[in-house]
């Protein structure tokens, strides 16, 4: 029996996979270096004309002639950014709107360190968004009332995703837990609720929201359209939150829940301190997919007449003393688009990393 | 099978809706009740086009310009005697119908053509702000200067609109065997006309000014003509049932077409208004009786004239010369200068 160990083995270190250099991944062999050359000539000859028609020939200053037969249309932005950003919102007034995007913005700021996690905070989202809403509308408050309907632009986009998010959330929390409820009622409701509207494409939902349901109130009650299209967004972004946490529900094992109960808490402790927190943790990827991808619905709102960013930019193209400069228009609306996610993107990843579960 | 139930719920759903919307009657409104909440309210609400230039769209300011929304404003001007009580709630082409019915506004300007399937479901159509048709757009140097010329050639069609259907007709009754180029957008439709796909762009004539304006890059190299006979009268609409709302806007609109041919403009009302011709006079509400009929202030047409202008500077301002759009007059001049705008008598 001399092959049987007496002293433990040394324990090795785990294998190093070695990244390969930059080098390396460009010209390693044949094939890489032939997509590389094909790549890079490809760019080569794109870049000149991109740059010829964003700067060489690009109209920085001027009015529709000078972009008649010239490159990029820059000049076209300078004259239409208010008109994008604040839509039909009347022109003495714009500051209003955007005293309600810098509230939005200072508190998304504050909002990011988790030291500033608190009942406080919360309150402070609550009383913000209150603030926006009066401060847009003005009869309220004594300022001259802007009806819902010239609400536009920038302001739109904001208030839909965080009303959404912020109805839509807590909404998806419940609808999660009533699905794996052992009541069959609660279970069927959340389910077919889900299932409902995970079936209807938004864009149906928007139609019905705003062409079916004036019809079915009675005479002489309407609701406001854009109250409406915020309806129809929550829902969808009620339920398909509710899959996403359900999923990290189920990532949860047992044992925590009643492990937690063992130890004395209600159910609603248990889900609250114990299971919902390590379900959402783990989900944190899936959340911020379907987070972006609600931010960018928001755009869809155009089919029902509301001037978000994207409609307040298409009726600025509109205008005949310019000549329709699209790509330069979509490019900028692309931007802020891209700047909203790509933060919130960078944000999720920095909590998944920081939030102490990191799993690569 | 929990997923097969949630599927049948959705189907019902998506087919009560389907059969649901046409058949809703919409809020009734007894006659009166419409001037009687406008004046409550103290302000019109109008649906309007949120991007049709010259007929309405927010200018860089926000403020609305454009025909339809200067006929909201006359309305406003009669009503309430200021043009500026009037507010626009931007519709899309499916929303505007129901936000009519549902009483979610007042009025429907937007370029909404007068049909009998629309006049018999719940709508009544005024008085016609602008008479349309169907054009070809072609460019000068292919020497095509009406439909019989475009035989065998391409055309730019927008899929599903009703100058498809108009090509197809006009293609057939004189056997010009002309080929479709189909998109199903109106950007693409355009932007393939201007990049040499077709020789020729068919749409609402209205609308090929637009384009030619805003799109071409030297609009003088292109001419529009009539694809055939037919005349689109785009007309401000209003519910059913209030018959003193309806008669109330046909005569704001009626206001700006008599005053053109009274010769009055926003400009001399004033002093028209001493004028000692008695057609005058009752126009412009000197001579009482006619605001007091429609339950208006007797100068109402006088408010309509000064504050917004005759149907002429109405045209011109928003869609004619004086505009980007420079569509001729053509339908859309007086009767008796050959148009189809007839003023009816103000007493």
């Amino acid at each position: 029996m001399s092959y049987v160990r007496t002293a433990p083995e040394a324990i090795l270190p785990a294998p190093v996979v070695a990244r390969p250099s930059l080098a390396a991944s460009l010209f390693g062999d044949a094939a890489s270096s032939l997509a590389t050359v094909f790549i890079t000539l490809v760019a080569l000859a794109a870049l000149p004309h991109l740059f010829a028609w964003a700067v060489t020939n690009g109209v920085w200053v001027g009015d529709g002639e000078a972009c008649r037969d010239a490159g990029a249309c820059w000049a076209f932005l300078r004259a239409k950014t208010p008109f994008i950003l604040f839509g039909i919102y009347p022109e003495d007034e714009r500051w209003r709107p955007m005293v309600a995007v810098g509230i939005f913005v200072v508190l998304t700021i504050w909002s990011l360190p988790r030291k500033h996690w608190t009942r406080a905070t919360l309150f402070g989202w609550i009383a913000g968004i209150v603030a926006a809403l009066l401060l847009m509308g003005g009869k309220t408050i004594g300022l001259t009332e802007v009806p819902t309907s010239a609400w536009g632009g920038l302001p739109i986009t904001i208030l839909l995703t965080v009303l959404s998010l912020a109805l839509g959330f807590p909404a998806a929390v419940l609808l999660a837990l009533g699905r794996r409820s052992p009541h069959p009622a609660l279970r069927w409701l959340s389910t077919g609720f889900i299932e409902l509207v995970r079936g209807l494409p938004l864009l149906s939902m928007l139609f019905v929201a705003s062409i079916m349901v004036p019809l079915l109130l009675p005479d002489g009650v309407t609701i406001d359209n854009l109250f409406r299209a915020l309806v129809a967004l929550t829902f969808s972004a009620a339920a398909y939150l509710a899959e996403v946490v359900r999923g990290g529900l189920q990532g949860v094992p047992r044992g925590q829940e009643e492990a937690a109960r063992a130890l004395g808490l209600s159910w609603a402790q248990a889900m609250r301190l114990v299971v919902l927190p390590q379900a959402i943790r783990n989900v944190i990827p899936p959340l911020t997919n379907t987070v972006v991808v609600i931010v960018k619905n928001t755009s869809l709102v155009l089919v029902v007449g509301l001037f978000d960013l994207l409609s307040a930019g298409r009726v600025a193209l509109s205008d005949p003393d310019w000549p329709a400069p699209y790509a330069e228009t979509y490019l900028m609306i692309a931007l802020i688009y891209f700047t909203i996610c790509y933060a919130f993107a960078r944000y999720a990843l920095h909590l998944e990393r920081t939030l102490g579960q990191v799993r690569r | 099978m929990r997923r097969g139930t949630a599927l049948l719920a959705a189907a019902a759903l998506l087919l009560t809706g389907c059969s649901g919307a046409p058949s809703g009657s919409g809020a009734a409104s007894p006659t009166g009740r419409t001037l009687a909440a406008v004046k409550a309210r103290g302000y019109v609400r109008c649906g309007s086009n949120k991007d049709t230039v010259g007929f309405g769209a927010p200018d860089d300011k926000g403020y609305w310009r454009g025909l339809d929304v200067d006929t909201c404003r006359a309305v406003a001007a009669a009503v309430l005697g200021d043009r500026e009580k009037a507010r626009f709630v931007p519709l899309t082409g499916q929303q505007r119908l129901t936000a009519l019915q549902t009483g979610e506004i007042d009025l429907l300007p937007r370029t909404t053509t007068w049909t009998l399937q629309r006049d018999a479901n719940g709508v009544n159509f005024t008085i016609p702000n602008f008479f349309d048709y169907t054009g070809f757009m072609v460019r000068k140097v292919s020497g095509a200067k009406s439909v019989r010329d475009l035989s065998g050639a391409s055309v730019c069609v927008q899929t599903g609109s009703m100058p498809e259907v108009t090509f197809a007709d006009v293609s057939r009754k004189y056997g010009l065997n002309m080929r479709a180029v189909i998109f199903d957008n109106v950007q693409g439709t355009r932007q393939a006309f201007f990049s040499g796909r077709c020789d020729a762009l068919i749409t609402d004539a209205s609308a090929l000014a637009s384009v030619r304006a805003t799109q071409a890059d030297k609009p003088d190299d292109f001419i529009i003509f009539p694809a055939d006979q037919e005349v689109t009268p785009l007309t401000p609409a209003v519910r059913h049932g209030d018959d003193q709302w309806f008669d109330v806007v046909k005569f704001a609109i009626q206001a700006m077409i008599v005053a053109e041919q009274l010769g009055i403009t926003s400009s001399n009302a004033e002093a028209m208004r001493k004028s000692d011709d008695p057609t005058i006079k009752r126009f412009l509400g000197v001579e009482p009786g006619n605001g007091h009929a429609l339950g208006l202030p007797d100068d109402f047409a006088y408010q309509v004239v000064r504050q917004v202008g005759n149907y002429g500077e109405v045209y011109d301002r928003n869609v004619g010369k004086d505009s980007r759009l420079k569509i001729p007059r053509g339908l859309n001049r007086l009767q008796r200068d050959g148009g189809l705008m007839l003023p009816l008598g103000f007493f």
